[in-house]
């Protein structure tokens, strides 16, 4: 039995958010299917709400402040990943996308990523699947095939609700199922290992 | 340990009163801002390389020579110099006759630059960013120190009976460092070397100068150039003095808001806390700059940004008196007093031709001594 570690990155802007409701839902359901395979997990919420003004400094100044550093870090050292925006104008939030802009192309690599988006209606469920898998498809994620969509109408009758809740756990079971066999993260950080000059310079 | 500024060419609008200097005004007071450097006591004038509006030094030999005319002490120097896109030939061939212009005063920093179409512009393609850095200064390595070079790589001509001339002078090639904001394979090269690194620094928190230059000292000494600590590495830095730090405050803050680089982003005050940036007082940017060292270690190299932004030549001046006079006398005594006797100073043509006399004459004597001796500064 070891410990996985799952990042959530969540993009609602409304305090509180039903996105955030969502993402939180994920993430137990994540941590209950793990539990069922006999892992112990951490969960750490990234609120990007919380860290809009510094992600619109990143766009300018081309560096993660701080704060931002703290929450790249914390993707970066997830077993699984949890991503789940708001659908506005037909697609992913700017603020989300704005987030994954900042992180190195590789740094999603290989890394289980379950994702979820929120909407005013039910029409803009396809948004998971031609905004948000694309995107984690060309940061070579690897996306769990459940993605959860909740329009806010999921959030009102038991018929409804009962649904969502069903997609959840299959998605979270999903992530869980990935993340059983597949080794923790490791971080390969390229200043503790850099790659031997002979190589570079015989090797382009 | 050696003090100078560094410059970026860029010609911006004043915002304070929307003036916007001509190139021709940017340029000489470029050179004005060196004269003036020389003047009050640093040591270096480093500018940098670009070939896209609004930047003006896209010929920095020019420039250098130039000034080199007008100055006794200050090294030239470049920050920095693209290795990537420019013909490593004409690298060699421009920095060998600068330093027989300028009686040895030279020295430059490799570097990719920052804007994505130059390499196409120059008939190279960004993807080859590294591959190019590697190869090209591997090349002008051999130009500078083999009289006739046969060679044949990736991205360049073959060449065969070729000789780059003007030789370096006192066949002692240029110190090189190695620019970078943020690629660990820079930091490799370099150490691989026994070459100079320059932390770009001032754009980027603290722990990541500490990241990047704590893996070239450790590569250094992995690859038998001497101890970490005996690594050679420079910082940039920024800062903006007044006698009192509310009125530095007041006076830079339109600059950094409008600033090309960073402006309409971070506020002021956080960028100063997450950054080098220092806006203040003489004593304050004293206390910052000696700060550095906690995490870079004792290094030889501080070179100042002041000149950017669309601040006034005047302004600049300004802080140059303030450097020169309140500023880096103290900087130095500290810093000596700091630094471990075994940690060399940045070597200078005087240090490294003595270096390779003794190498030459003195084949009885052992080679480490000699360079424990001899990596000296001139100061």
């Amino acid at each position: 039995m070891s410990t996985r570690k799952l990042t959530v990155v969540t993009a609602g802007l409304a305090q509180p958010s039903s996105t955030r409701l969502l993402a939180d839902r994920l993430a137990t359901a994540t941590v209950d299917a793990l539990t069922q395979r006999g892992h112990q997990s951490t969960v750490e919420v990234v609120e990007l709400r919380e860290l809009a003004h510094d992600i619109t400094d990143q766009l300018l100044t081309g560096f993660p402040g701080v704060r931002l550093r703290a929450a790249v870090e914390g993707v970066s050292a997830a077993d699984g990943l949890i991503a789940v925006s708001p659908i506005f104008t037909a697609s992913f939030s700017g603020l989300f996308k704005s987030f994954f802009d900042g992180l190195d192309a590789d740094l999603l690599a290989g890394k289980p990523v379950l994702i979820g988006a929120t909407g005013g209606t039910e029409r803009h469920s396809l948004a998971l699947d031609h905004a948000l898998r694309p995107m984690f498809s060309y940061l070579h994620a690897t996306i769990v095939p459940t993605g959860v969509y909740a329009a806010t109408s999921d959030w009102g009758s038991r018929e409804w609700a009962g649904r969502l809740n069903a997609r959840i756990a299959r998605a979270g079971g999903e992530l869980a199922a990935l993340l059983d066999t597949g080794r923790p993260a490791t971080m390969v950080d390229p200043f503790d290992e850099p790659t031997p000059f002979e190589e570079l310079l015989h090797n382009p | 340990m050696q003090f100078g500024i560094f410059t970026v060419g860029d010609v911006t609008t004043d915002p304070t009163n929307g003036r916007t200097p001509t190139e021709a005004e940017r340029i000489k007071s470029m050179v004005t801002t060196a004269l003036k450097a020389e003047e009050v006591g640093l040591d270096v004038f480093a500018t940098g390389e670009h070939h896209n509006p609004p930047f003006v030094p896209s010929s920095p030999t020019t420039m250098l020579g130039y000034i080199a005319a007008q100055t006794e002490r200050l090294i030239l120097s470049t920050s920095t110099t693209l290795i990537t896109t420019n013909d490593p030939v004409k690298i060699a061939e421009d920095f060998a006759m600068l330093q027989h212009l300028a009686d040895g005063r030279v020295d430059l920093m490799m570097g990719r630059g920052n804007t994505g179409p130059v390499y196409p512009w120059f008939g190279q393609a960004i993807r080859n960013g590294i591959p190019l850095t590697i190869e090209n200064y591997d090349l002008l390595r051999r130009l500078w120190r083999e009289d006739v070079v046969d060679w044949e790589g990736e991205h360049r001509a073959p060449l065969q009976g070729f000789t780059s001339t003007p030789r370096p002078l006192d066949a002692v090639p240029p110190f090189v460092w190695h620019g970078s904001i943020r690629s660990p394979e820079i930091a490799e090269q370099a150490a691989y070397y026994g070459d100079g690194f320059f932390a770009n620094h001032i754009f980027w928190p603290a722990s990541h100068t500490r990241q990047l230059v704590g893996l070239y000292r450790r590569r250094f000494e992995h690859y038998g150039h001497g101890t970490a600590d005996q690594a050679i590495v420079g910082l940039g830095g920024q800062v903006f003095m007044r006698a009192s730090s509310q009125d530095a405050v007041r006076e830079f803050r339109p600059y950094f808001n409008n600033a090309p680089v960073y402006g309409h982003g971070p506020s002021l005050e956080d960028f100063s806390t997450q950054t080098p940036l220092t806006v203040g007082s003489p004593q304050q940017v004293i206390e910052r700059t000696l700060g550095f060292r906690e995490y870079a270690g004792d290094f030889q190299r501080q070179l100042f940004l002041v000149d950017h932004a669309g601040l006034p030549l005047k302004t600049v001046l300004e802080q140059l008196d303030i450097l020169g006079e309140q500023v880096v006398p103290v900087l130095r005594k500290e810093f000596a007093a700091l630094r471990p006797a075994h940690v060399p100073e940045a070597p200078t043509h005087a240090s490294l031709r003595a270096a390779a006399e003794v190498a030459a004459g003195g084949a009885d004597d052992s080679v480490s001594a000699a360079d424990d001796d001899l990596v000296a500064s001139t100061r």
